[in-house]
């Protein structure tokens, strides 16, 4: 099948900062696609592009077969774009809020009416209709910013950093309505610095960070190659973690000191735990865990994800 | 068409299009009126003293200047061998001034919030919408507001006898064609400024051109240096096209003052759009 996006060597630049770096990918029709990396990594950038209001420096760039260069208009037209900010009309109802912007795309009012209603039942937002924006949650300006850009039944959807802000209870929420758009066959593409997200979210994922792909694959995959099964945490105390780090060095394969805590790796962390105590050490507290795309993160950078 | 099977909505879009020619196709999806559309609705949420508020000011300068001062003052000369009481000579002048603060409020201070508060332009920027439909639209509004004003002051002049001539009939058309200018140069300034105090720059220039363009006192009271700058500024031009309809003074010709506006429009929605697509499409 022909890719609906399709970004070769993707690059932009503002005067000396690189924010894209010559990035690749492509992402397929009905798949569920995600950017993870931290704050600035540049992946609000590259949505800002395929979204067709962001012009590219150099490099290539397809969306639905068209250059965003020569054909921004008629791709916005088939783009759903859920932005990291809400950005609802805060002087109309919940209700005008979707039926406006369906105009915006010149879709007959009768049409955007019957849409609307249907959107407001999928976001469950129903019984809100009346009500200005500003009355609804966070988690309820969210899911009417996405019903919004379902408006015209794009082919994509875009949501760069849909869950932050938002507490666990709304992040569920909000991830069962996605998934269900994913269910539908919708294509996804996602950002998040978040790797439960991620996890939750994406059959397929590229791992950003400085504007670069450090990895690719799906997340599944990414921990495969990128960890172990297991992580063992241990957490000594914050002045002792990095000396207990060098004499628990011999253990595994690999380690990682954060502040807080020692990161063991291996693929039975009970076993690990085991021959720590051994040896007479006695962490304040121990934690056996699968590994996530933060251990990849951090094996591919160094760095946490959430600092 | 038919053998289209994409959503309805790009369809739609692409069968606008069509019509345009590319290099204009990025700007404008024919669509200004969602945007006006927009707009409308929005006015259910606004504050209605405020509204109110802008129209009743040139009423109460009329009251308070024309008949209260006018008794003292007696007629004016507005051409030569023309005279016609106080009163006639300035409510022309507040009608322009009406209909100038209708297009002026929504076109600066709305517009303004609109684009670094709301984040309505750059929603609205996401669709297919371009940003020459914004401006259109927007700007659209803004006129209609100050046409409204324009009427609605129009009809206190009839009611108190100060459209002296049939003529005043043809201000409704020149109100439009004001707030028109008006709005579009007011957007267009607006669209490049990103603070406050810049914003308070629009009220510092819109004062001193409302008291000294000609509205209370003819222009030959200033040395002719002065006089030069004052016609200079469009309220003046605005002042003098509704003033000759109103009073049907002789020997005023509207065209050269209706190419002024003209210009003021094309400025206006020029530079409207290129900082639009500049802002958010880059």
């Amino acid at each position: 099948m022909t890719p609906v996006i399709q970004a070769r060597a993707l690059t932009k630049t503002y005067g000396e900062l690189v924010a894209v770096d010559g990035i690749d990918f492509e992402v397929a029709p009905g798949e569920s696609f995600g950017l993870l990396g931290p704050n600035g990594a540049g992946k609000s950038t590259s949505m800002r592009m395929i979204g067709a209001v962001s012009q590219r420096t150099s490099g290539e760039l397809t969306v639905l077969g068209l250059d965003p260069d020569t054909h921004g208009p008629e791709i916005r037209s088939r783009l759903g774009v859920v932005p990291q900010e809400d950005n609802l009309d805060t002087e109309l109802t919940v209700r005008d809020n979707l039926i406006v912007y369906g105009r915006y795309f010149g879709i007959p009012r009768p049409v955007c009416a019957a849409r609307a209603t249907e959107l407001l039942d999928f976001a469950e937002l129903a019984d809100k209709a009346k009500v200005k924006v500003d009355e609804l949650s966070g988690g309820m300006k969210r899911r009417l910013t996405i019903a919004r850009a379902l408006i015209n039944e794009p082919a994509v959807l875009m949501l760069d950093e849909p869950t932050t802000g938002l507490d666990p209870q709304a992040r569920h929420v909000l991830w069962d309505r996605l998934f269900r758009l994913k269910e539908r066959g919708t294509t996804l593409v996602v950002t998040t610095h978040y790797m439960d997200e991620a996890e939750q979210l994406c059959d397929r994922l590229v791992v950003v960070d400085h504007g670069r792909i450090m990895a690719e694959g799906s997340p599944a995959d990414l921990i495969r190659t990128y960890s172990t099964r297991e992580v063992l945490e241990l957490r000594f105390g914050s002045t002792r973690n990095a000396q207990m780090a060098v004499e628990l060095a011999d253990l595994v394969d690999r380690h990682e000191v954060l502040p807080d805590r020692v990161l063991l790796y291996a693929d039975d962390g009970e076993a690990v735990l085991a021959r720590v105590r051994d040896r007479g050490l006695d962490p304040t507290t121990s934690l056996v865990r699968r590994s996530s795309l933060e251990d990849v993160f951090l094996r591919l950078t160094g760095r946490s994800l959430i600092e | 068409m038919s053998a289209d099977v994409r959503p309805p909505a790009s369809g739609e879009v692409r069968a606008r299009r069509r019509r345009l020619p590319s290099s204009i196709g990025a700007l404008y999806a024919g669509n200004a009126g969602a945007v006006l559309g927009r707009a409308l609705l929005a006015t259910r949420s606004s504050t209605w003293m405020v509204v109110l508020s802008g129209f009743f000011e040139p009423v109460f300068y009329l009251l308070a200047m024309g008949y209260g001062l006018g008794t003292y003052i007696g007629d004016v000369e507005v051409a030569p061998g023309h005279t016609v009481p106080y009163a006639a000579y300035i409510a022309p002048a507040l009608l322009a001034v009406s209909a100038m603060n209708g297009a002026v409020y929504d076109s600066t201070w709305n517009v303004f919030f609109k684009m670094h508060f709301g984040k309505l332009y750059q929603a609205m920027l996401a669709t297919s919408i371009g940003p020459l439909d914004v401006a259109l639209g927007e700007i659209g509004y803004a006129l209609l507001r100050g046409a409204v004003y324009g009427v609605g002051f129009l009809t206190v002049m009839q009611v108190m006898g100060l459209n002296l001539s049939w003529t005043a009939v043809l201000a409704l058309p020149a109100l439009v064609l004001v707030a028109f200018a008006f709005a579009s140069v007011g957007m267009a300034i607006t669209s490049y400024m990103s603070t406050f105090q810049q914003m308070d720059w629009i009220n510092f220039v819109m004062l001193p051109m409302f008291l000294f363009s000609a509205t209370f006192y003819p222009l030959s009271v200033y040395p002719e240096a002065i006089q030069h700058v004052i016609m200079a500024l469009p309220l003046w031009h605005a002042v003098e096209l509704v003033r000759g309809l109103t009073t049907g003074a002789p020997g005023s010709a509207p065209w050269g003052h209706v190419a002024y506006f003209a210009v003021m429009i094309a400025f206006g929605i020029t530079f409207t759009t290129r900082r639009l697509r500049a802002l958010f499409l880059r």
